[in-house]
């Protein structure tokens, strides 16, 4: 019993909220995307290079937030590639997708021998600077778990309350979601379907940019590599377990976050192989597909839209 | 008539103009990718010459340089293979990955669990294990997509974290050898695939992918399972109105492509590593699928392709002992081939712009 009273502290659910700020970025990334049709296998890769570029502006300049600016431009950049590859060349979703993510392994690690002459780590470099919030971080529980974090924890926590406003309650959000849904019917309502989609799948992008940007400069200060080890994946799952909806996939990405830190906690504990653990998030969302727990269906399609 | 008849029998066999076109465009491709990969080279201060003169002597050079770029286009070309088989019925199979680190674990169990049977029936033992081991990893996204209408792109790339892990903990507690790396024991002397070109890797496995090549061709041009798959995957409702069972043609497009990279994973652990090592497989399931794209989607095509990424690997290693080049250039340039690839219309859109009208149609 005392190792379970070891594990449940506060300092658990803190380290779960840290954990779940990459995989809540690029869930949104992946909503952003999937809501106008077009899947975005790619995140893992487009955060892999922004986590990289983040630290390479930071390593040159000494400031983390012209880093985290050079991520969020350079997971844009990769979103409207994306975007350029799939709507404009009608190009296969998932393979261009599959492309960005062994370019990301492969560009990031080759530069990063090159740049720093290993494979396996960056330099360190000052990364973004913890804040407190004051009044909130005197509270008892909830202080010392919302309390203190690196900026980009908070803004996560408002791009996800703007990113649900945007996309229900304004009309562009509407013209959005029928893009995906039906677009046909957008285009004779006058809607420039294929513009929709390119802002959307930069958007994306950039969300992804900035999940990348917090994994090198608000967690460790540094590059490794392959850092970003499957999240960009998990935030997939994170979304359709979200039902993709930017509140749904926030919470599924505090479950994974949570089952993250908890599974590091026990491996240190040695009480149960931190493997088990990890398969959760996958498990769970073959289930959710599944509709074994809840069901969720794609707003789209997926199909690439053409002009008559 | 006899004449018309030989005519016409003939020219099934001689590619087409448009099989011609689609070739170059695919050439081009690869060729636009090594471009792209010699800027990155040169911005980076190397010489893009020197590292890819080194990198084809690495691979084509000398008979050990040939053996081990087959050894690793070997479990490339079953994952391709693999894909290529749910692809022709419209299915998306990403998950080779897992279904190959699965049929991997299979066989090293059996492999590890008798001594002392004669050397065919264990491979084959062996083998099977592999074979069954995959197409249960395939089966299972393809029941959810039968039965539930699940998504196979992200059931089988979960499934296959899932597979990682899963073996992963069976290579780090039940099945771990004495030691520090996470392994099984060696397999029994019986359960080895023989090696083919001592003193390389390669092993026997790379003569039952050639036979899965020319199999999976006969199998999908010349059989009625063949055609029922491939008229799923044009268009499935025209498929069904006509009396094809749809579900169940997934289902087993699904199985048999998860069974084929199941022995992929096979032919890994009985060949080349002869015990199942944590992390064994760099991404040979990606790679399949980036393979069968480049070789234009048929068996054939896939192997070829599967030597040029199997030469990238093995030639890399030589190019990087030589002049100092990252090896991981040779990643980057499969990335590059992949999103070249991806989009055939950009090419013919870079080539209608640049003057050569007639190949861009």
């Amino acid at each position: 019993m005392v190792g379970i009273i070891d594990v449940l502290n506060v300092g658990l659910f803190a380290a779960a909220l840290r954990m779940a700020t990459p995989i809540a970025y690029a869930s949104l990334g992946g909503i952003f995307s999937e809501r106008v049709g077009v899947m975005n296998i790619g995140l893992e890769g487009m955060m892999l290079l922004s986590a990289f570029t983040g630290v390479t502006v930071t390593y040159f300049t000494s400031n983390p937030w012209l880093g985290v600016l050079g991520a969020v431009i350079v997971g844009g950049l990769m979103g409207f590639f994306h975007a350029l590859l799939t709507v404009k060349f009608s190009g296969d979703q998932v393979v261009s997708g599959t492309g960005i993510n062994i370019f990301a392994m492969g560009f990031t690690a080759y530069m990063s021998q090159v740049l720093w002459g290993s494979r396996g780590a960056s330099e360190s470099v000052s990364g973004l600077k913890p804040i407190s919030i004051p009044l909130l971080k005197d509270l008892p529980v909830l202080g010392p778990i919302l309390g203190t974090h690196t900026p980009l924890v908070y803004i996560m926590l408002l791009a996800v309350v703007l990113s649900y406003v945007l996309l229900f309650r304004t009309p562009l959000g509407l013209r959005i979601r029928a893009v995906g849904e039906h677009p046909t019917a957008a285009d004779t309502a006058g809607i420039d379907v294929h513009r929709v989609k390119y802002i959307c799948i930069t958007l994306s992008g950039m969300f992804a940019g900035l999940g990348g940007a917090f994994m090198s400069l608000g967690h460790l200060n540094l590059f490794t590599y392959g850092m970003t080890g499957g999240r960009g994946f998990i935030a997939m799952a994170a979304m359709i377990f979200g039902k993709w909806m930017p509140f749904g996939a926030f919470s599924a990405s505090l479950l994974f976050g949570f089952s993250d830190a908890l599974q590091m906690r026990l491996q240190s504990l040695g009480l149960l192989p931190p493997q088990i653990i990890l398969t959760i998030p996958y498990l769970l969302t073959v289930a959710v597909l599944s509709g074994v727990v809840g069901r969720a269906k794609a707003p789209s399609d997926y199909k690439p839209y053409e002009k008559e | 008539m006899t004449d018309v008849v030989t005519r016409r029998g003939l020219r099934r066999f001689l590619p087409t103009v448009s099989t011609f076109k689609a070739v170059l465009v695919q050439i081009l491709a690869i060729l636009l990718a090594f471009a792209t990969g010699a800027i990155v080279l040169s911005l980076t201060g190397y010489s893009p010459i020197q590292a890819y003169s080194a990198m084809f002597r690495g691979a084509f050079g000398n008979i050990y340089g040939i053996g081990q770029t087959l050894t690793r286009a070997t479990p490339i070309t079953f994952t391709a293979i693999a894909f290529l088989f749910a692809f022709k019925s419209g299915l998306f199979n990403i998950g080779a990955e897992g279904q190959l680190i699965v049929g991997a674990m299979a066989s090293a169990i059996v492999g590890v669990s008798f001594s002392g049977l004669p050397a065919p029936v264990h491979i084959a033992l062996a083998l099977l294990a592999g074979a069954v081991a995959g197409g249960l990893w395939g089966f299972i996204p393809a029941y959810l997509r039968a039965r539930f209408g699940a998504h196979e792109v992200i059931t089988t790339m979960m499934l296959s974290y899932v597979a990682i892990y899963l073996t992963s903990y069976m290579v780090n507690y039940p099945y771990k050898a004495p030691g520090w790396v996470a392994q099984t024991v060696p397999i029994s002397e019986s359960a080895r695939l023989p090696r083919i070109l001592s003193p390389t890797q390669l092993s026997a496995s790379l003569y039952l992918v050639l036979l899965l090549v020319v199999l999976t061709e006969y199998v999908l041009r010349r059989t009625v399972l063949g055609f029922e798959l491939r008229a799923t995957g044009l268009n499935p409702d025209a498929a069904e109105n006509a009396g094809i069972n749809v579900r169940r043609g997934m289902i087993l497009a699904l199985v048999i492509s998860g069974a084929i990279a199941g022995l992929g994973g096979s032919g890994e652990i009985l060949g080349v590593h002869r015990r199942f090592i944590d992390g064994f497989s760099p991404g040979y399931g990606w790679d399949g699928l980036a393979v069968a794209l480049v070789g234009g989607l048929n068996p054939v095509g896939a192997f070829l392709a599967a030597i040029l990424f199997g030469a990238l690997r093995s030639g890399g290693m030589v190019m990087t002992r030589a002049t100092g080049v990252p090896l991981d250039i040779v990643f980057l340039l499969q990335a590059l081939v992949i999103l070249f690839v991806a989009a055939p219309k950009m090419i013919r859109t870079l080539l209608k712009k640049s003057g050569l009208r007639w190949l861009g149609s």
